[in-house]
C-alpha cells in the first residue's frame, strides 16, 4: 500500500517545500518596511543612535540578507529556531505553547464540520430541492464568498455583545491568574471562535457530500441495486453512504490548508492567543525568527494532511489500493 | 403463461427549451408487447431509439421528471413503479449492459449475492457458469469482460427469477462470447424463464429470440415468430421490418431512404408512413395494433398483402 519508496519520496517533497516555505516567509517579511528594532524596542526610546548600532550588529541585522538567512538555517539545524523579539523567550517554546490552543481549536471545529456538514450533506442530498435543501445552499453558498473575519465580527457582535452569552475574546477570564483557570472556562471561551470556524469549514463538507449524493444516487450502480431489490434504506446503507463517505474522509484531510488559514483569522477576531494570533503578532513586529518558525510548522502540518489525505485514498479506494498491488 | 404484458405504454419526459417554456417529450407510445414463460422476446431497434427507456418503464426507474401512462402486468396483477419492487430481484431479474452497473468499491460476491441472496447459491452459480472461485473477493474492475458478463448473469439468477430483462447484454463482447451469452439465455428460456432481450443487434437476436418486436420511433410496429425474419420474410407484416431484413449484409443489403422521426417532432398517424412505398391517405389516421397471420402488426395495409 504505501511503500518504503513512496515515503522516502515523500520526505524529500517535505524537505523541499520547507526551503521554499521558509526562503519565501524570509523574503517578504525582510521586505516589508517594519524595523524589527523599532517594533523591539519602541518608539519612544531614548537609546543612543550607538547603541542601536551596536543590538543591530549583535543581531545580525546589517548582514547581507543571504548571509542571514543562512545563518538562520544553520541554527536550525542544530535545533535552535532562535529567540523571539515580540515575545522575547525561545521560539520553539512558544510555538509548543500556541500550537496547543490551535490544534484543540482547530481539532474540535474539524471534527463538528465534517461530522455536521456530512450529515446536512446527505440529508440535502436526499431531498434536492426541498425548502430545507434549497434554505441550506443558499446559506452556505453565501458563507463561502463572505470573509472569515467578517463572520467572525457578526458572531461576536451578536452573541457576545449584543446576547452577551459568551465572552468577547482571549482564552480564560481576564484578570484571572493561570493557575485558576478551569477547564469550564477555556471550554466557554472555546466555544464562539470553534463554532466560526465550524460554520466556515462546513459548507465544503455539505456541498461536496449534498452533489456526491446526488450523482450517486442517479448512478448506474445505485438504479441497478434498485432491481435488485434493494430497499431505500439497503441503497443507502450499502451503496450510497460507503461511497460518499470514504472521499468526504479524504477531503477533510485536504482541507488542512483552509482549516489553518480560518483559524488564523477566527483566533484574530476572537484574540484567541493561539499561532494564528502569533502569526499577526510576529509579522506586525518584522518578527523574523518567530514568522520562520511558525512557517515551517504550518507547512508541515498542512503537508501532512494532503500526505493522509493521499494515503488514505489508497486505502479507502479498492480501484487504487488493489491497482496498486497487481501491478 | 403470460409474464408480461405491456398495454399502450407511453412515457414522456418533461423537458425545458430555452428560457422556461415546458414541454412534453414522448420518447414511447402505443407500445403494446408482451412475454411469456419460456420464451425469448427481442426487441431490435436501432441505438438510441428509446429501447432502454422500456426497460426502465418496466422495472420502474424512469427519472422523476418523466411520466407514463397504459398498463403493464406481471402474471396477470397491474403492477406500478411502486408495486413492481416486490418482485424485482426475486421473480424479475434486470442484466444491464456493463458491470459499470456495479458498485465499484463493493465485492463482487458480495454484490451476487445481494439483499435477497444466500452464500451457497452464489457459489453453485460461480461454479455452474465457470467463474474462478477467488472472483468473490474481487472488485469489479478486476473482472474481464467474459468474468463481467457471467457475474451480471449469476446476480439474475440469484433470486431464481421467472422474467428476465436483458438491456444489450452483447455489446464489447467478442462475437464467442456475445454467441456464449445468448446460448445462456436460450438455456434459461427452455428451462422455463421468459427473456425481454433488448438489442439492436439484429443478427443475434434472430438466432436466439422465439419472437421478435420491431421497434421504430418509440413504438413497436411488429412482433412476429422469428422464423418469418428468418425463413419466409414474404410473411413479415410491416413494410419497415422487410425493408428491416432486406437491408443485412446477408439479404439484399438494401437501404431504404429517410431516417427515424426524432421523439421531439412526432405527428399522428402512421411514423413510418413517410419513408414507406405503400403510404396512402390511410396511413394518417391512428393505426391500431392488429392481428395478422399469427403476428401483431401496426400498420393498415398490413392485411391486403
Amino acid at each position: 500500500m504505501f511503500k518504503k519508496k513512496s515515503l522516502v519520496s515523500e520526505i524529500i517533497r517535505l524537505v523541499i517545500l520547507l526551503f521554499a516555505v521558509s526562503v519565501l516567509a524570509f523574503v517578504l517579511i525582510t521586505s516589508a518596511p517594519i524595523d524589527p528594532l523599532t517594533s523591539y524596542i519602541g518608539t519612544e526610546s531614548t537609546l543612543s543612535p550607538e547603541a542601536r548600532q551596536e543590538i543591530a550588529n549583535y543581531w545580525g541585522l546589517n548582514d547581507p540578507l543571504p548571509q542571514r538567512f543562512f545563518t538562520w538555517l544553520g541554527h536550525l539545524f542544530h535545533g535552535d529556531l532562535g529567540q523571539s523579539i515580540t515575545y522575547k523567550r525561545p521560539v520553539a517554546a512558544i510555538i509548543g505553547e500556541r500550537f496547543t490552543m490551535s490544534i484543540i481549536l482547530m481539532i474540535v471545529s474539524w471534527v463538528l464540520s465534517g461530522i455536521i456538514g456530512f450529515i446536512l450533506g446527505m440529508f440535502c442530498g436526499k431531498h434536492e430541492n426541498s425548502v430545507f435543501d434549497r434554505i441550506i445552499k443558499t446559506i452556505f453558498l453565501g458563507l463561502k464568498s463572505a470573509p472569515t473575519y467578517w463572520l467572525g465580527l457578526i458572531i461576536l457582535t451578536v452573541f457576545a455583545v449584543l446576547l452577551g452569552w459568551f465572552p468577547i475574546g482571549m482564552a480564560a477570564p481576564i484578570g484571572k491568574a493561570a493557575t485558576d483557570v478551569t477547564l469550564g472556562d477555556r471550554i466557554y471561551h472555546l466555544i464562539l471562535p470553534a463554532f466560526t470556524l465550524t460554520i466556515v469549514s462546513m459548507g465544503d463538507v455539505i456541498l461536496y457530500t449534498r452533489q456526491k449524493y446526488i450523482d450517486i444516487a442517479r448512478s448506474d450502480y445505485v438504479l441497478y441495486a434498485r432491481t435488485r431489490g434493494e430497499t431505500d434504506g439497503q441503497i443507502t446503507r450499502r451503496h450510497i453512504l460507503r461511497n460518499i463517505a470514504l472521499p468526504a474522509i479524504t477531503l477533510q484531510f485536504a482541507s488542512f490548508s483552509e482549516l489553518f488559514g480560518g483559524m488564523a483569522l477566527a483566533e484574530n477576531v476572537f484574540s484567541y492567543p493561539g499561532i494564528g494570533t502569533a502569526t499577526t503578532a510576529a509579522a506586525l513586529n518584522a518578527d523574523v525568527p518567530l514568522l520562520l518558525g511558525i512557517s515551517l510548522v504550518s507547512a508541515v502540518f498542512v503537508f501532512s494532511g494532503n500526505l493522509i489525505a493521499n494515503i488514505l485514498y489508497g486505502v479507502f479506494d479498492p480501484r487504487i489500493r488493489e491497482g496498486k498491488a497487481h501491478a | 403463461m403470460e409474464l408480461l404484458n405491456i398495454k399502450e405504454l407511453l412515457v414522456a419526459f418533461s423537458m425545458y427549451k430555452k428560457g422556461f417554456r415546458k414541454y412534453e417529450l414522448e420518447v414511447i407510445h402505443q407500445l403494446s408487447l408482451n412475454v411469456n414463460s419460456g420464451e425469448i422476446v427481442a426487441v431490435v431497434g436501432s441505438s438510441g431509439s428509446g429501447k432502454s427507456i422500456l426497460a426502465e418503464a418496466v422495472l420502474g426507474l424512469l427519472p422523476k421528471n418523466s411520466h407514463m401512462h397504459g398498463e403493464i402486468t406481471y402474471k396477470g396483477q397491474k403492477v406500478d413503479k411502486k408495486s413492481i419492487r416486490k418482485y424485482m430481484g426475486t421473480d424479475i431479474a434486470y442484466i444491464p449492459q456493463s458491470i459499470d452497473h456495479l458498485d465499484p468499491i463493493m465485492k463482487v460476491g458480495k454484490q451476487v449475492m445481494g439483499v435477497h441472496g444466500s452464500k451457497e447459491r452464489q457459489r453453485k452459480l460461480f461454479k455452474q457458469y465457470g467463474l474462478p472461485e477467488d472472483t468473490e473477493k474481487k472488485y469489479p474492475f478486476q473482472c474481464s469482460g467474459g468474468m463481467a458478463r457471467r457475474v451480471l448473469v449469476t446476480s439474475a439468477l440469484m433470486g431464481k427469477p421467472d422474467l428476465i430483462i436483458a438491456d444489450e447484454p452483447t455489446p464489447g463482447l467478442d462475437l464467442k462470447m456475445a454467441l456464449e451469452a445468448l446460448k445462456d439465455f436460450r438455456e434459461l428460456a427452455d428451462a422455463g424463464t421468459g427473456i425481454l432481450l433488448i438489442t439492436h443487434d439484429i443478427d443475434l437476436a434472430l438466432g436466439v429470440a422465439d419472437r421478435i418486436a420491431v421497434f421504430y420511433a418509440g413504438s413497436v410496429l411488429e412482433v412476429a415468430p422469428v422464423e418469418d425474419f428468418v425463413k419466409h420474410k414474404d410473411r413479415l407484416r410491416h413494410p419497415y421490418s422487410q425493408a428491416l431484413i432486406n437491408a443485412l449484409p446477408q439479404n439484399n443489403f438494401e437501404p431504404i431512404r429517410g431516417t427515424q422521426p426524432y421523439a421531439g417532432d412526432l405527428f399522428s398517424g402512421c411514423l413510418f408512413a413517410p419513408r414507406c412505398h405503400m403510404r396512402d391517405d390511410k396511413c394518417a389516421c391512428d393505426v391500431p395494433m392488429m392481428d395478422v397471420r399469427g403476428g401483431k402488426v401496426r400498420c393498415v395495409h398490413a392485411a391486403d398483402g
